[in-house]
């Protein structure tokens, strides 16, 4: 049995390489020194000067509440589309329905972005809205992206359940709306907060889309942070990408944890 | 099963259909329109379709990019540069899924997790780790240096794209790996063994064909994303490097000259959709 034991060496290495840049990167972001590539000591100077920085904290709040917003809106339209992709095994125009929410999965974010921006415009021509490109335009965006998440994880989750429970509800007396209320939604719950957080982060780390449907007015986390490296390696963009990096991990263990809780 | 919906439990449906009709199905109509339209010193800058002049239709945005050598050498370095990181990704992500496969029944959940786990973190965040590795003064250098090799130019350059895709999308790569090779049955492959297979043969004629469908679906997880990458190529990438990605947002964000980038977005979608037909066929087949 020497494969595994091959395939088990490049699993390992497979994952110092997935991780050590990160690593490095946390490592370097408490160094004392000005000087990136030399080592001053450990040093929190960097994460202060972070917090004092006026124009990484509006971006840090706007970030932190599109992300919210979108979440919540790709939430109720993704639970909607996974409870039908699960339920509805047939309805006019299902194919074109499932190609359009699987199609944002693995679409290059600059066809999502680019395309949608020129919808934007589109329709400010036509109808007058949106006349300022920001918030609500990143949000739109973001939640229909966030939205294919959340009905792949949902739509796993009602395809899992036991029909039986629901059943037995019913024939207990219970009304469809209690039944939903009462049992499937008790029993879908875990999944709905694991898209909910898998949406949020997806937000929280986009670049590309939200740098097109963005306006002069609103500059988010990572477009912050991307203007920032164009120019160059620093200490405080490093101390910066270290946080979202704990914030990421800890939103995508937390719906990876969810998504395996056993409906009990 | 309930095969239809029914009276109120419509709006289950109609309500995210409606929605991703108008705010991704629409888009790429629009996109269409833009690709044809003339471009124009104005704000939007392009000229609209249709007025009292009647249509005003252009194919000169795609002759253009024919024509034009840098469009054509992007394309065929963006299918270049994602087919080569498909290869790498498989090459590497498939003993990486074999080994989680194979792993003790409590260690293949968090080893999974651990894989994956980069792709929820950002992908500037991640790409931005290499510029402090690759960088001329930055560690890998200085490691060089203590060995006493010369420093290397490891960034802006065609290496370091590669290897920022790679590093981007290998946990694409081994999500679909992982789930056909657990579902393998191992009695086959004892079987094969029984008849006298090496491990080796066997592999081949058995694993190998059974987890197809696992490695097609990988290796279009990573191919389609990778073949529009932008900030790999424009962070790590010198120059010299054009991939359809970076040129579509330079045509849009410097050039303003947004009907050459729908026509070259419109590039990208035609590549695109071959694959996302075929990797949505395949999953509707499974589910």
């Amino acid at each position: 049995m020497t494969r595994p034991r091959t395939a088990t060496a490049v699993l390992g290495a497979g994952l110092v390489f997935l991780y050590a840049p990160i690593a490095v990167l946390i490592v370097y972001s408490f160094n004392a020194s000005r000087l990136v590539s030399v080592w001053g000591g450990w040093s929190l100077h960097w994460y202060g000067e972070l917090f004092r920085n006026a124009r990484m904290l509006e971006s840090a709040a706007l970030s932190l509440t599109v992300a919210v917003t979108a979440a919540t809106l790709a939430l109720t339209l993704g639970a909607l589309a996974g409870y039908a992709m699960a339920r509805y095994a047939r309805f006019p125009g299902r194919a074109l329905f499932s190609g359009m929410l699987a199609a944002p999965l693995m679409l290059p974010e600059i066809l999502t972005g680019i395309s949608l921006l020129l919808l934007f415009v589109a329709m400010e021509q036509a109808m007058g809205w949106p006349a300022e490109r920001g918030f609500w335009t990143i949000v739109i965006a973001h939640a229909t992206f966030g939205a294919a998440f959340v009905a792949v994880v949902v739509q796993a989750r009602v395809s899992g359940l036991d029909r039986a429970l629901e059943e037995a509800a019913a024939d207990l007396g219970a009304a469809p709306a209690v039944v939903f209320r009462t049992v499937t939604l008790p029993l879908i719950a875990p999944a709905l907060a694991a898209g909910w957080l898998l949406a949020f982060t997806l937000s929280l780390d986009d670049l590309v889309i939200a740098s097109f449907v963005s306006g002069p007015g609103a500059t988010t986390l990572p477009m912050l942070v991307y203007s920032s490296i164009r120019l160059g390696v620093s200490p405080q963009i490093n101390a910066l990408c270290t946080l979202i990096v704990i914030a990421a991990s800890i939103a995508a263990l937390a719906a990876a944890r969810l998504m395996r809780m056993k409906a009990s | 099963m309930i095969a239809r919906p029914r009276g109120t439990s419509w709006f289950v449906v109609a309500l995210p259909y409606a929605w991703l009709a108008v705010f991704f199905l629409a888009p790429f109509a629009i996109l269409a329109k833009i690709g044809i339209s003339e471009p124009a010193n104005a704000r939007p800058p392009y000229l609209p379709l249709f007025d009292e002049a009647g249509f005003h239709g252009t194919l000169a945005n795609f002759a253009l990019l024919v024509s034009d050598r840098i469009y054509v050498s992007a394309v065929l370095d963006s299918l270049r540069i994602a087919a080569t990181c498909t290869v790498i990704c498989l090459l590497v992500g498939y003993p990486m899924a074999y080994a989680i496969a194979r792993a003790g029944r409590s260690w293949r959940a968090p080893l999974l997790l651990l894989v994956m786990l980069p792709f929820w973190t950002s992908f500037v965040v991640r790409t931005y780790a290499w510029m402090g590795l690759l960088r001329p003064t930055g560690i890998v250098n200085a490691a060089l240096g203590w060995l006493g090799v010369e420093p290397m130019q490891l960034m802006a350059n065609d290496f370091a794209v590669h290897l920022g895709i790679v590093y981007g999308y290998l946990p694409f790569m081994v999500l679909p790996l992982y789930a056909a090779i657990e579902r393998l049955d191992r009695t086959l492959l004892e079987a094969a063994a029984d008849l006298g297979a090496s491990p080796l043969r066997a592999f081949v004629s058995v694993t190998l064909p059974l987890t197809a469908p696992g490695i097609l679906a990988g290796c279009l997880l990573v191919f389609v994303p990778a073949v529009g990458e932008f900030v790999v190529p424009d962070l790590l990438g010198g120059p010299d490097t054009l991939m359809i990605g970076k040129l579509v947002w330079n045509e849009f964000f410097q050039s303003r000259d947004w009907p050459v980038a729908s026509a070259l977005a419109i590039v990208l979608v035609v590549i695109v959709v071959a694959p996302v037909v075929l990797f949505q066929h395949r999953r509707a087949r499974v589910a």
